[in-house]
């Protein structure tokens, strides 16, 4: 699809969100631009705090931006926040399973949710557990998976509707070293089979160098630096170091090992 | 992987607001029915009072006709609505912890069926045990006409739905359960004790009478009383229609903008 659609899959400019506390204002995101092609895996990198999930809720419409202008799959993030969301598959950090509920049984509800009559959204429960080696655990609660196999689970609720943007929370936080790779393994398929548009964050530098096409670097609410992984690499990393991401992301950050905020 | 584009769902013709609450009310009914021991549980407080409190009324004359089993087992039917209504905004907090409701919201489902689901849910699960402790009632010694009862049960349904829906939208603003806990125990003793559901306001001195006036729970109370009775056509009834109705409405209304408004404070 991506070669017969030039609207590219994100298109932000001046995104912004404040909270007010009785401290102050908060400025959690402060004037956000970014722009990302069909058939990108971007990668959002930052410190805890730093705007990435925030940014994320604002684009899959879960949270009203203060400022700035979104399109998200071509349709604009405030005036039509429907036709986003029918466009969109959003995987939360927290995941957004019930462990008493059974995973064929999200499947289908979520499919329901997405408005596919009843029959359709059986048919395309049984095709994405098939594509995503969720078969044989169909008719478990969910609470009784591994965490490998719930990230799997979310992963298909987010890919009921066929979305044409992905939005991945921390996807790979929290999981064993061989579930992480078959999650990659799985983020790349379906942007190869599906063409899939795939906005990730994550803290795991190894994560947004394997994974991702191009990576944002996001401190305090702002981008402070793009590229893809190489280049950053070579920008950013002081000459002094071993020259790997997490040089150049520190570097960037301002965080030293002192007061190092990743679990690298 | 398949290689379908990505086609919107086929558009349907059905209306959208009922068929998205009929898919979000399936989804929880189901919950509902999986978690017994939560059905049980909810039931546990009217029954206790039902078995070790009804009993003691039996010789009491409550300053009414008919048993005082016709005022009594009305007053716990309330009792359930108020208690088993206000405290489901509970499950919604659990639920946004988990990431469901988010999860949810980001789909094209009208955010008012996530509400209004989730309500008829306790609608239905709170007439059941309402049903229940009626049967119960009559093994008693409860006696009362069918339409009466179903008239009360009507009652019962409207008020649980305008404190369920309340609940929710009140727990879309609150963070954490013990938060939600403490607003929802503060505001429904006061009004349970306020309404003479367990023992008629007409046995009240003036002061506490007075008071419980103000009180929209207790003109449902007296009304289911007057139709376990076979008094339909009593003002009683016609004032508690419209009390528990305005409330509704009120509720509803607040509940709404509560809930759908939520995440953008």
């Amino acid at each position: 699809m991506s070669d017969q659609e030039p609207v590219p899959a994100l298109h932000v400019r001046g995104l912004a969100r404040s909270y007010r506390l009785p401290s102050g204002p908060v400025h959690a995101v402060r004037g956000l631009d970014l722009t990302v092609p069909r058939g990108e895996i971007l990668g959002f990198l930052g410190p805890n705090g730093a705007g990435k999930t925030t940014t994320q809720r604002m684009l899959a419409t879960l949270l009203p931006p203060t400022a700035g202008q979104a399109r998200v799959a071509g349709r604009d993030l405030v005036r039509d926040p429907a036709g986003v969301r029918a466009r969109i598959g959003y995987v939360a950090q927290a995941g957004g399973l019930d462990p008493g509920c059974g995973v064929r049984e999200e499947l289908v509800t979520q499919g329901r949710l997405h408005r596919m009559p009843r029959a359709a959204a059986r048919a395309r429960a049984g095709e994405l557990a098939a594509e995503l080696g969720l078969t044989a655990l169909l008719d478990r609660p969910t609470g009784a998976l591994s965490g490998g196999q719930r990230r799997r689970v979310e992963i298909a609720l987010g890919l009921v509707n066929r979305p044409e943007v992905l939005f991945l929370d921390e996807p790979t936080t929290g999981l064993d070293p061989g579930s992480r790779a078959g999650l990659w393994e799985l983020i790349r398929r379906i942007r190869r089979d599906l063409g899939t548009t795939v906005f990730l964050t994550t803290h795991y530098l190894d994560e947004a160098d394997a994974l991702c096409d191009r990576v944002v670097v996001i401190d305090g609410g702002r981008a402070v630096a793009e590229g893809s992984p190489a280049q950053l690499r070579s920008r950013y990393a002081p000459a002094d170091s071993a020259g790997t991401l997490q040089d150049a992301f520190l570097a960037l950050t301002g965080r030293g090992p002192t007061e190092k905020p990743l679990a690298v | 992987m398949t290689t379908t584009a990505h086609p919107a769902p086929a558009p349907t013709r059905i209306p959208r607001l009922p068929a998205d609450t009929a898919v979000v009310f399936g989804r929880c009914l189901r919950a509902t029915l999986r978690s017994r021991t939560n059905l049980l549980f909810g039931m546990l407080q009217p029954l206790l009072f039902l078995t070790f409190f009804g009993p003691l009324l039996t010789r009491l004359d409550l300053g009414a006709d008919g048993s005082p089993w016709q005022t009594f087992v009305p007053g716990i039917l309330v009792q359930l609505a108020l208690l088993g209504g206000s405290f489901v905004g509970l499950g919604l907090i659990v639920d946004r912890n988990l990431g469901v409701v988010d999860r949810m919201r980001a789909t094209p489902v009208a955010p008012l069926a996530l509400l209004l689901g989730r309500t008829l849910r306790d609608v239905v699960q709170l007439v059941a045990q309402s049903v229940l402790l009626v049967l119960l009632g009559f093994a008693f010694g409860l006696r009362a006409p069918l339409p009466g009862v179903l008239a009360g049960l009507a009652f019962v349904a409207v008020l649980s739905g305008a404190l369920a829906a309340l609940s929710y939208g009140l727990a879309a603003r609150l963070r954490t359960p013990p938060e939600f806990a403490a607003v929802a125990n503060t505001g429904v003793i006061p009004l349970m004790l306020l309404s003479g559901l367990l023992l008629p306001m007409s046995l009240a001195p003036g002061w506490l009478d007075g008071l419980s006036r103000a009180v929209p729970f207790r003109y449902t109370v007296d009304a289911v009383r007057e139709v376990f009775r076979g008094h339909y056509a009593a003002g009683t009834v016609g004032l508690g229609a419209a009390v528990t109705l305005a409330l509704a409405a009120l509720c509803l209304a607040a509940a709404t903008r509560l809930f759908t408004r939520a995440g953008r404070g």
